[in-house]
């Protein structure tokens, strides 16, 4: 699956809905996992989410994700403040790979400040 | 990579790690049938007069007690009586039997079996270059193998032939070896064939197991099966570090014959071990891992991880560790550090998981 070029990535894999060039919002944005995140876990089993409130720093773990093999720190993209936590994908993680952009999202975030993140096109280069 | 699947160098090996989902790939081997191109395992003949008598003194166990057409799984240790390979032997004829090593331990199996029948009338046989496994694993398998049989007679000795006994066949119109083995807990079939006919082989079971309702499957979904049904792995649970009382595979292990490693593993029979292989079974759905430590109620450590995870049957984390003798019993209560967070879990007999 492409990934859409209306939001972020980070090299890690994960991506933040966040546009590119425009500036920092003050609502909470949505993060997320990449296709090829996905693909090379396997079925996720496990997420370990940050906890509502929770100050998160760009670049940090700040939780994990497990599949049946391997268990991966999940950075996050900007510094800010978790504002939610997607509780379907905690009851059923296997909804992450079913819609990674949207329905599959793992948490909401406040953003201060972000570290370096990559337009679509970016990501897509470094996955060649 | 026709089906799509994620590769892995395993052993030096490009071994499909999973085709499509492994959790998919789990239930299909549960429920109906799953097939696994295994081709990375090592195959070495021991043949010979003397062979039976070579793999007694070779091994840990009497091979040369079993009926040809029967199968043994057995241990290989050193003299200090740690374990260099778990493997499963097939005594082809009463002068020829086939071992089947890890792929990582081959070429160890190789050179101590070479050794050890130095002084026996028997020769062995690296034949792994040339020979391909693919594994029908599942309820559904025997249908499976059945429908590429010559005719009725063929598909009543698929039928009939038992759990750990192997017959020459003709499957999909190819000589092939034809056990009744696996590494999953399920019913299901080994196929030895030669390298040159793999392809041909693994194009003919793939639309059969498609048409039983199953799928091709991967090592990972491999090891979450084997966990479930309490199979060791070598490298996890097996070592040289390891002896088999501690692994609690006394059994396969008999003293009244001589072979290498058997002084220190008679010595070893005496002693009850400082640590045995114990199941742990957890809540939720975090599972431990290999190398996270166990802890007793006291926060005291007691044990280590040798294999964990999240059970895609039983819904819930499923570990194997070296726990303690004394705090090894079932029932208890114990803990995991689970990368920094102490996770309870309960000492559970094992397997996990037993087809019914």
């Amino acid at each position: 699956m492409a990934n859409p070029s209306h939001l972020l990535y980070t090299a890690e894999h994960e991506w933040i809905q966040l546009t590119p060039g425009a500036d920092l919002p003050t609502e909470p944005v949505r993060v997320g996992l990449t296709t090829f995140a996905l693909d090379a876990l396997g079925d996720v089993v496990f997420v370990d989410l940050p906890e509502v409130g929770t100050e998160v720093t760009a670049g940090d773990a700040c939780g994990e994700v497990e599949s049946t093999k391997s268990v991966s720190d999940l950075y996050s993209p900007v510094t800010g403040t978790v504002a939610a936590v997607n509780q379907a994908i905690i009851d059923d993680p296997a909804l992450i790979a079913a819609d990674p952009y949207d329905a599959g999202w793992l948490f909401t975030v406040t953003p201060e400040a972000t570290a370096k993140l990559l337009t679509s096109t970016e990501y897509e280069a470094l996955l060649d | 990579m026709a089906l799509g699947a994620r590769l892995t160098d395993f052993a030096g090996w490009n071994m499909p790690l999973k085709y499509t989902s492994e959790l998919a790939e789990h239930q299909a081997v549960r429920t109906t049938v799953g097939l696994f191109d295994l081709s990375h395992m090592g195959e070495i003949r021991v043949s010979g007069p003397q062979a039976g008598a070579a793999l007694d003194h070779a091994l840990v166990g009497r091979l040369s007690a079993i009926k040809p057409g029967r199968a043994k799984y057995s241990l290989l240790c050193d003299a200090n009586g740690g374990i260099l390979d778990d493997l499963v032997t097939y005594k082809i004829a009463d002068d020829e039997f086939l071992v089947i090593a890890n792929a990582s331990n081959t070429g160890v199996v190789l050179a101590a079996l070479t050794d050890r029948v130095l002084d026996f009338d028997a020769t062995v046989t690296d034949e792994t270059g040339q020979t391909a496994l693919i594994a029908a694993q599942g309820p559904a398998s025997q249908a499976v193998i059945q429908s590429l049989a010559d005719d009725q007679d063929a598909r009543d000795a698929v039928a009939a032939l038992r759990y750990y006994a192997c017959m020459p066949a003709r499957i999909a119109g190819l000589d092939v070896l034809l056990a009744r083995t696996g590494y999953t807990g399920e019913d299901g079939f080994e196929v030895y064939v030669a390298a040159d006919d793999a392809v041909r082989l693994w194009n003919a079971l793939y639309p059969a197991t498609e048409a039983a309702g199953g799928r091709a499957a991967g090592l990972a979904c491999r090891d979450t099966l084997r966990l479930e049904a309490g199979m060791p792995l070598y490298g996890n649970e097996l070592s040289l570090e390891t002896d088999p009382y501690a692994a609690r595979l006394g059994r396969v292990v008999q003293l009244d014959k001589t072979f290498v490693g058997q002084e220190a593993l008679a010595l070893a029979a005496q002693d009850q071990p400082a640590r045995l292989l114990t199941g742990l079974t957890g809540e939720g759905r975090r599972a431990a891992r290999a190398g996270n430590v166990v802890l007793n109620s006291a926060g005291e450590p007691v044990g280590v991880i040798t294999s964990g995870a999240l059970s895609p049957t039983l819904g819930r984390p499923i570990a194997l560790a070296y726990v303690d003798r004394d705090e090894a019993v079932e029932a208890a209560s114990l803990q995991v550090d689970v990368r920094g967070t102490l996770l309870p879990f309960t000492v559970s007999p094992y397997p996990f998981y037993k087809r019914s």
